[in-house]
């Protein structure tokens, strides 16, 4: 496996001046029943790309090429997209998928390449000290469901006592994520939590929402992707149930999701890892990407929820690919050289407004020791026709989240035999 | 002319009821076993490995395990799915719970719990037939991914209820884990497959075997000529689980090393294997191979000429994968209702005669 690697690098290296490219492989999914999430998001990913290579010539002058596979959000055949993409020099993987980014955490650390899992995946690889290839920055579950709750604690006053909190979740390692620090904040600000879980691909909720009618819970929090948000969305629609206690994570709360439902689900409230809302990218990509033919998609989703997203994705690739040439002082950088620059990643507002998407996250850095960003998020609702910000960056209760992700990391770290990097000499 | 059987004579009883008694058949059969120990360990690469090779191989095992209960005994399941996650959750608890305990034995250990949950699930078999044992193998499947899903014990109290199969060795060699080389993987593989099915092939032979088959033909004459149906029915299921109970721990350790019982062994996973022997053909063990090669190998194929040769974008293939498969599966179907299995023979026989047909 090693000296395959070696092989193609040095391969890569001997063609390296010829056909000099940054690859960015694209598992994306457009068939299947998490498509309707996984087509805005590639499409604004591969765009910004187009948009690099069509406006500056790619990165440093280097243009980008990025390859797509499709996954249809299934772990086998991410593992086959990986294997084929994995020996052309990837930079870095975006699975877009918690399933996947389980299979790639061991692999792609073993091959020596980073894995993005942005606001998805193993929420302890925050630990940078145990998973030293994987970054989940801006913001991961745990922050997602601790800011959840720090909004319902202010719109309560500050206290959540006797209240009852329903999670509806994917059941899946997705879905999972948040159970343990929403156990946490339970048992620290006294409300109950019940758990409904609903199977892949979530189409049959029925049971579940009798149980919400009954039990009439005072908040249901919502862990859902694909098919199972517009199901859940009309299914809450169906048994009345108050709307804007209905709260959505941030693969919850995209345009397709509650468009069926339109008027009918005004009032649904969905947290965002991004600001939504128009930008100076926006129209360079529809004058450089979309009129010029080279959209990845037919341009319809520029601008939707998800489409911002997959391009704040790309924008932070992108970012960090520039972060890595100037660390190591060449434009063709490697996967090794890629990973430098994640780890170096530091973003202000100042170059946010640069790029023509002011505001688009949180100002945050990345460390050594700390992969996971500020996990700051915004509130989001739906008010009929259109997504509406409803607050700032909200940040979640680090005090809460940190002990967790230490522990988990490091029964990980003993479980896979890891030796935890030491990142304070550095 | 090339493939004949003139000449080729017995001269003991061995001889005769040998597996495969025309020449030229048993020196092809040593021809891929040379090739698959001798050459391809050599010269495989990881893409080959991963996405082809080491698949089919686990696939083969999991649709010889199915031929045996509904291709040699008649019983339709669709648990298939289920046994598998029975046998990739007993490896992985054994795998965390003895770290000293070697793969082959871990392997093997998990497909005898299979075995023993076959045998339980196996039991309404006896006053259950057709259509309605189908519907109580699907209650397996079903049943078996809930509680992997509901009893945390069973994936050790992880936060997100994946089970990640840690680092293993044999012979010094890393066998499971990101640094295993893919040509261990594949020999492991190739290993099981080979004892697997030469166990199998003599099993189906054997009296063990006839019974099954009488038992598939008419139970009750069955029945009737002595067979036991207590024994026969519950030894198809406990000899059909231990292979699939093998499968599933081979594909979550060797092939996957991290898996979700609903993604990894949800009921589409009973579906694949159903189709595999039946469109290899039922009752047959070059049959089971020939299934799980082509559904292994065409969805990789197309895509392939689709994608990297012709440069489709990769939504548009896809969908045309599910078309093309469909209708391969349809025209199969139609012009070989025995599955591939019957084409080969029918080819065999055309070539025994050729070039005088007559």
């Amino acid at each position: 496996m090693k000296s395959l690697l070696t092989m193609v690098a040095a391969g890569a290296l001997a063609a390296g001046p010829a056909l000099a490219d940054l690859m960015i492989p694209d598992l994306s999914y457009r068939t299947g029943p998490f498509a309707a999430g996984g087509i805005p998001f590639s499409d604004g990913y591969q765009d910004y790309f187009a948009l690099l290579n069509a406006r500056d010539g790619g990165i440093g002058g280097v243009p980008v090429r990025v390859v797509e596979c499709e996954t249809a959000y299934n772990t086998e055949r991410g593992v086959e997209c990986y294997e084929a993409t994995r020996g052309d020099n990837p930079l870095v993987y975006q699975p877009l998928s918690t399933g996947i980014t389980y299979q790639l955490i061991p692999r792609a650390t073993a091959d020596g390449i980073p894995l993005h899992t942005m606001g998805y995946g193993r929420t302890s690889a925050v630990n940078g000290e145990v998973f030293s290839h994987v970054f989940n920055y801006p913001a991961n579950y745990w922050d997602a469901a601790s800011v959840m709750i720090n909004v319902l604690l202010e719109e309560n006053d500050g206290s959540l006592e006797g209240k009852s909190i329903t999670l509806l979740y994917h059941n899946s390692a997705y879905g999972r994520e948040p159970i343990r620090t929403l156990e946490t904040l339970a048992a620290q600000h006294g409300f109950t939590l019940n758990l409904l879980a609903v199977d892949s691909p979530g189409q049959e909720q029925g049971n579940q929402w009798l149980t919400i009618r009954r039990e009439r819970p005072d908040y249901v929090l919502f862990w859902g992707w694909g098919v199972m948000n517009q199901v859940a969305i009309q299914e809450a629609i169906n048994i009345r149930y108050p709307l804007e206690n209905f709260i959505g994570n941030w693969w919850a709360g995209a345009d397709h999701d509650v468009a069926s439902a339109g008027q009918a689900a005004a009032g649904y409230r969905a947290l965002n890892m991004n600001r939504l809302g128009d930008m100076p990218v926006f129209a360079e990509i529809q004058s450089h990407v979309i009129d010029a033919g080279l959209a990845a998609g037919d341009g319809t989703n520029l601008g939707s929820v998800l489409y911002t997203r997959g391009m704040y994705a790309a924008m932070l690739a992108a970012e960090a690919i520039r972060t890595a040439q100037e660390i190591h002082g060449v434009a063709d950088i490697t996967p090794a050289m890629m990973r430098d620059g994640m780890e170096a990643l530091e973003l202000t507002n100042a170059r946010m407004e640069e790029l023509g998407m002011p505001g688009i996250g949180p100002e945050f850095a990345v460390s050594c020791a700390d992969h996971g960003g500020t996990g700051m998020a915004i509130m989001t609702q739906w008010n009929g026709t259109e997504w509406v910000t409803l607050s700032e960056f909200i940040a979640p209760d680090d005090s809460v989240t940190q002990p967790l992700v230490m522990e988990d990391s490091l029964a990980y770290a003993a479980e896979a035999g890891i030796e935890p990097r030491n990142c304070t000499d550095s | 002319m090339f493939y004949r059987e003139a000449g080729d004579y017995k001269t003991s009883y061995a001889a005769d009821s040998q597996t495969f008694p025309i020449a030229f058949d048993r020196f092809r059969y040593y021809a891929v076993l040379l090739i698959g120990v001798g050459i391809i360990p050599f010269i495989l690469n990881d893409y080959w490995a991963n996405a082809i090779l080491i698949p089919f191989l686990i696939y083969a095992i999991a649709a010889i395990g199915l031929n045996i209960l509904t291709g040699y005994c008649g019983q339709v399941s669709l648990g298939t799915g289920g046994f598998m996650a029975v046998g990739a959750f007993t490896s992985y608890k054994l795998m965390t719970a003895f770290p000293w305990m070697d793969m082959v034995t871990i392997t093997l250990l998990s497909g005898a719990m299979t075995a023993v949950v076959g045998l339980a699930f196996g039991l309404p078999s006896l006053r259950i037939k057709g259509f309605y044992l189908a519907v109580a193998t699907l209650a397996a499947q079903f049943f078996l991914v809930w509680l992997f899903n509901k009893v945390p014990w069973f994936y050790n109290y992880s936060a997100s209820g994946q089970i990640n199969a840690p680092e293993r060795f044999l012979f010094g060699q890393a066998l499971t884990g990101p640094n295993a080389d893919s040509w261990v993987k594949y020999l492991f593989c190739f290993a099981f497959v080979f004892v697997l099915a030469w166990v199998a092939r003599n099993l189906t032979r054997g009296a063990m075997g006839r019974q099954w088959m009488a038992i598939r033909d008419m139970d009750i004459a069955a029945e009737i000529i002595g067979v036991n149906p207590l024994k026969a029915k519950l030894t198809a299921f406990a000899v059909s689980s231990f292979y699939v109970g093998i499968a599933g721990a081979l594909l979550f350790t060797v092939y996957l090393g991290a898996a979700e019982v609903g993604e990894a062994y949800g009921i589409q996973k009973s579906f694949l294997v159903l189709f595999m022997i039946i469109i290899g053909g039922l009752g047959s063990l070059f049959g089971s191979f020939a299934g799980a090669a082509f559904m292994v190998l065409l969805p990789v194929a197309l895509k392939v000429l689709l994608v990297d040769t012709m440069g489709w974008n990769t939504a548009l293939a896809t969908h045309f994968q599910f078309v093309i498969v469909g209708g391969l599966i349809m025209v199969f179907l139609i012009a070989e209702p025995h599955g591939l299995a019957r084409l080969w023979a029918l080819a065999k026989e055309k070539l025994r005669l050729w070039p005088f047909p007559h």
